[in-house]
């Protein structure tokens, strides 16, 4: 039976949702039990929303000033002490967990799975590899700890209906390093619906032309309650930052409807969408791959069709 | 300072990668084999700072079968002073090659080690961090720019939540992201050039590192297909096709 913790990541008091995919994750491995462990300055708001999670057996509140904001570097020796009684040790594949966890399974001597997209049994999965053009089933020695980052657009987050586990404060004597110093976030424009959690996300890319030209695709997104995304031409050619990137090498995003305008359709963007729900394409090139993946297709004039598709909405 | 950075031999990212029909792995016959496109970065970034005078030396390292040396010579001809090819005819996990790395790490003595955020073969993006933990140093992942002094690095990273900066001692391990900066082509006399640099070769079992991977992949698939679509001719045809799926 299955014992895992899961490391919550959080920010500026808010569980991030990514979170409950991966207690949907572990609830996927005949867990007996279920620990959130939350690092922070200032556990006690985000412990209290871990705790009402479905599924949750223990939160693990790990107050220290040293936890805000989180440290690959930081982290890493008090998760190592904590993982000794589980079996498994799980993070989202955000850059949160991608910085994280690889550090956690080194010190561990333990092999890592990045990016676990299915679960079959505690210790057999699959996991996407070549930017998604292939998946892999991979079996994980049952006698070792698996170390593992879940794929966000894989798994559906974990209800709030039952959840009231309890929150115990943990104490550990590690010592933490020095050499590793946060200076300053530069955070992104948060007005609109995060793009990793959004249900809707409408995206650009180079056809758009320019920084300008994008507040057609800011204006059908708001329209819609939509998260922005962007290609990586579009970022690349600074339309838009690149925190809003889809894609490979970007985010890896699910959502229920996704629209791609202006977008032709790498591989390496492709893989960032191929588990939405529907997707829209409008474009130009009546050719682009795009097409060959969007459910419901248009071929025409962005410039023109997008307005019109905004004004239709209302 | 020396500079080591890690430059993996990967499938071309222009090719369209196929699954073989057995399951047993996919298609690498014939198929181009470039450097991992965030090797190029790294090696680029390597390559400034040496022009800066912050570096002295840049060294590439591969873990690689014997046939590699084209790929070494590639690095060579980018620019870096010398080359170390670990030989080995099968493919590493990450947690292996962080090990083969501090084993140069301890020869070489470098001041930072640079990698690609991640391979775009196995897309693990694991290496650089289990680097820095065995190696008990900082690491600063999916760096956007990074500044180097005497002692330390200022990195910003490019974060979901934006981006961040840290700064860490050295010597540390630094991983890059795209936006980074544009890699130099390559020029005829530089090929030429790169013949006559250096190159170490060290079979992977003289290393003396554990080798094992606590992982077997049983299975290769192709990823599931999504239905073919529909073309609307106009707006009004799209929304009442988004409707009629109960999307509006």
């Amino acid at each position: 039976m299955s014992k895992i913790l899961i490391i919550a990541e959080h920010r500026s008091g808010k569980l991030n949702s990514s979170t409950a995919k991966c207690v949907t994750a572990a609830r996927a491995m005949q867990a007996q039990a279920i620990d959130i462990a939350v690092f922070s300055s200032d556990p006690a708001a985000v412990a209290a929303q871990a705790a009402k999670l479905d599924g949750v057996s223990r939160v693990l509140s790990l107050d220290h000033p040293a936890n805000d904001p989180a440290l690959a570097a930081t982290l890493a020796p008090q998760v190592v002490a904590l993982a000794a009684g589980y079996t498994h040790v799980l993070a989202p594949s955000t850059t949160f967990g991608k910085d994280l966890l690889p550090r956690v399974a080194a010190l561990l001597g333990e092999s890592m799975a990045s990016d676990l997209m299915k679960v079959i049994d505690a210790y057999t999965f699959e996991r996407p590899i070549y930017a998604g053009n292939a998946i892999t089933t991979v079996q994980a020695a049952a006698d070792r700890k698996l170390i593992a980052s879940v794929r966000l657009a894989s798994f559906a987050a974990t209800g709030e209906q039952s959840g009231s586990a309890p929150i115990e404060a943990v104490k550990l004597d590690v010592p933490l390093p020095t050499h590793t110093r946060f200076i300053e976030l530069q955070a992104g424009a948060q007005d609109r619906p995060d793009l990793q959690s959004a249900a809707r996300v409408v995206s650009g890319g180079r056809a758009l032309g320019s920084a300008e030209a994008f507040s057609i695709i800011y204006a059908l997104a708001d329209k819609l309650g939509a998260a922005v995304g962007a290609s990586r031409a579009a970022v690349d050619a600074g339309y838009v930052a690149s925190d809003l990137q889809v894609g490979q090498t970007g985010k890896i995003i699910a959502p229920g409807l996704y629209i791609a305008i202006g977008i032709s359709g790498a591989i390496q963007h492709l893989t960032g969408i191929k588990d939405a729900g529907t997707i829209v394409a409008i474009n130009k090139d009546g050719e682009a791959p795009i097409f060959e993946v969007a459910d419901i297709g248009l071929v025409g004039d962005l410039f023109k069709l997008v307005p019109e598709l905004t004004a239709a909405l209302d | 300072m020396k500079i080591l950075v890690a430059y993996k031999r990967v499938i071309d990212y222009n090719v369209r990668v196929q699954v073989k029909p057995d399951g047993s792995g996919v298609m690498t016959e014939g198929v181009k084999l470039s450097a991992n496109p965030f090797d190029d970065i790294a090696l680029e970034e390597a390559l400034r700072l040496r022009e800066k005078g912050i570096a002295s030396e840049v060294i590439v390292v591969t873990i690689a079968p014997a046939d590699a040396q084209a790929h070494l010579r590639n690095g060579l001809a980018m620019g870096a002073n010398r080359a170390i090819h670990v030989v080995s005819e099968q493919a590493v996990a990450p947690l292996t090659a962080a090990r083969v790395l501090l084993k140069l790490i301890e020869t070489e003595q470098p001041g930072l080690v640079l990698l690609g955020k991640q391979a775009i073969d196995d897309d693990a993006s694991q290496t650089g961090p289990m680097l820095a933990a065995l190696w008990d140093r900082p690491q600063a992942t999916f760096a956007s720019k990074v500044e180097v002094s005497a002692s330390s690095a200022r990195v910003t990273r490019e974060i979901d939540a934006g981006l961040e900066i840290l700064e860490v001692d050295l010597p540390a391990v630094v991983t890059v992201d795209l936006r980074l900066n544009e890699p130099r082509f390559i020029k005829l006399p530089d090929i030429m050039k790169a013949k006559s640099k250096p190159m170490q070769t060290i079979a992977i079992d003289t290393l003396a590192i554990d080798a094992s991977n606590h992982h077997t992949t049983t299975r290769f698939a192709p990823p599931a297909q999504r239905q073919k679509g529909v073309l609307v001719k106009d707006v009004p045809e799209l929304v009442a096709a988004l409707k009629a799926r109960g999307l509006l």
